[in-house]
């Protein structure tokens, strides 16, 4: 039990230190790097309380391809530079009291809800625990996932297909003036529209004209 | 103190749910880490969701937070398309100077 608590107060704490690092780094860059560091952490706090597929699934979706998207489109619109003013200027200021108000207001309810859950213990008598099962949790996980929850699950993956995409049909863009292999073109040419057959009159050479 | 139970993970989604809001108030800087906020929001409430799971013993919140999953990976790239198509029309992501709808 102690090394739970261990292990959640630093996991916890290295997760919230990451997260405030991550409003208030001035570099873009290093908010992406402890976003990242958030997310590991966070996937520690999962495995060690028995969602391991969800902590695995968490490090692999998250770090290895969110933040790494973020990373490129950081790098690629060269934003990293603009790391001279936080707080700067006196329109930017007026914000942040509002913001601060608002952000507390929003803690102390939920404050005030989880307090409102732990002075009431019965509720943890409908405990059935799943760590009574003798199966993992990944095959649990997988067991109501593809039965109960099948018609949710192929409307996620609907939602990643349109997002795809979503994604491609945004960013692309046709350029002008780039080379391009056809091979309609190159497949339907007749021998009419490419050789033409001349008399040539001696002395005279060929004039190619088009 | 040292017997950790729901409410010490509430806590903490709690934490970083407002860390989250105060990042989306408080950004100065570019459009990008106002969609990292929203990430870490996502992330609280998937804290919040497993560690119900855990504790009252239904897999339900796991399969939901897997959905929520989903749909953060796919808005974080509808988002980040939003910002390359928008930096490429206007030259800029810093949030002050985005102002052509004159909120």
């Amino acid at each position: 039990m102690i090394a739970h608590a261990i292990f959640f107060y630093t996991f916890s704490i290295i997760a919230v230190v990451s997260a405030i690092m991550v409003t208030a780094s001035k570099n873009t860059v290093h908010s992406v790097f402890f976003l990242i560091l958030d997310f590991i952490s966070i996937s520690c706090l999962f495995i060690m309380i028995g969602a391991e597929f969800l902590g695995m699934i968490m490090l692999i979706v998250y770090v290895g391809a969110v933040a790494v998207l973020f990373l490129f489109v950081v790098m690629m619109l060269n934003v990293a530079q603009q790391k001279n003013q936080w707080f700067a200027g006196q329109q930017s200021s007026r914000h942040i009291p509002i913001g601060l108000i608002i952000s507390t207001l929003i803690f102390v309810e939920v404050i005030i809800v989880i307090g409102g859950w732990k002075y009431k213990p019965e509720i943890f008598d409908i405990n059935n625990s799943i760590s009574q099962v003798s199966i993992s949790n990944t095959h649990s996980l997988g067991q109501i996932l593809y039965t109960d929850y099948i018609h949710v699950f192929q409307i996620s993956g609907m939602i990643l297909l349109v997002a795809m995409v979503g994604a491609i049909v945004l960013t692309f863009r046709q350029r002008s003036g780039v080379k391009r292999q056809s091979y309609i073109k190159q497949i339907s040419r007749e021998r009419a529209e490419g050789v033409e057959v001349l008399e040539v009159q001696s002395n005279k050479g060929v004039k190619l004209d088009d | 103190m040292i017997d950790i139970g729901l409410g010490h993970y509430l806590t903490l989604g709690a934490v970083i749910f407002s860390i989250g809001v105060i990042g989306i108030f408080l950004n100065r800087k570019n459009i990008i880490v106002i969609l990292m906020s929203i990430e870490l929001i996502l992330l609280a409430v998937n804290i919040n969701l497993v560690a119900f799971s855990i504790y009252l013993g239904d897999l339900a919140g796991q399969v939901f937070t897997l959905f929520i999953l989903t749909v953060a990976a796919a808005e974080a790239a509808i988002g980040l398309a939003i910002i390359v198509v928008y930096f490429r029309n206007s030259g800029t992501i810093r949030v002050e100077e985005i102002d052509k709808l004159k909120g």
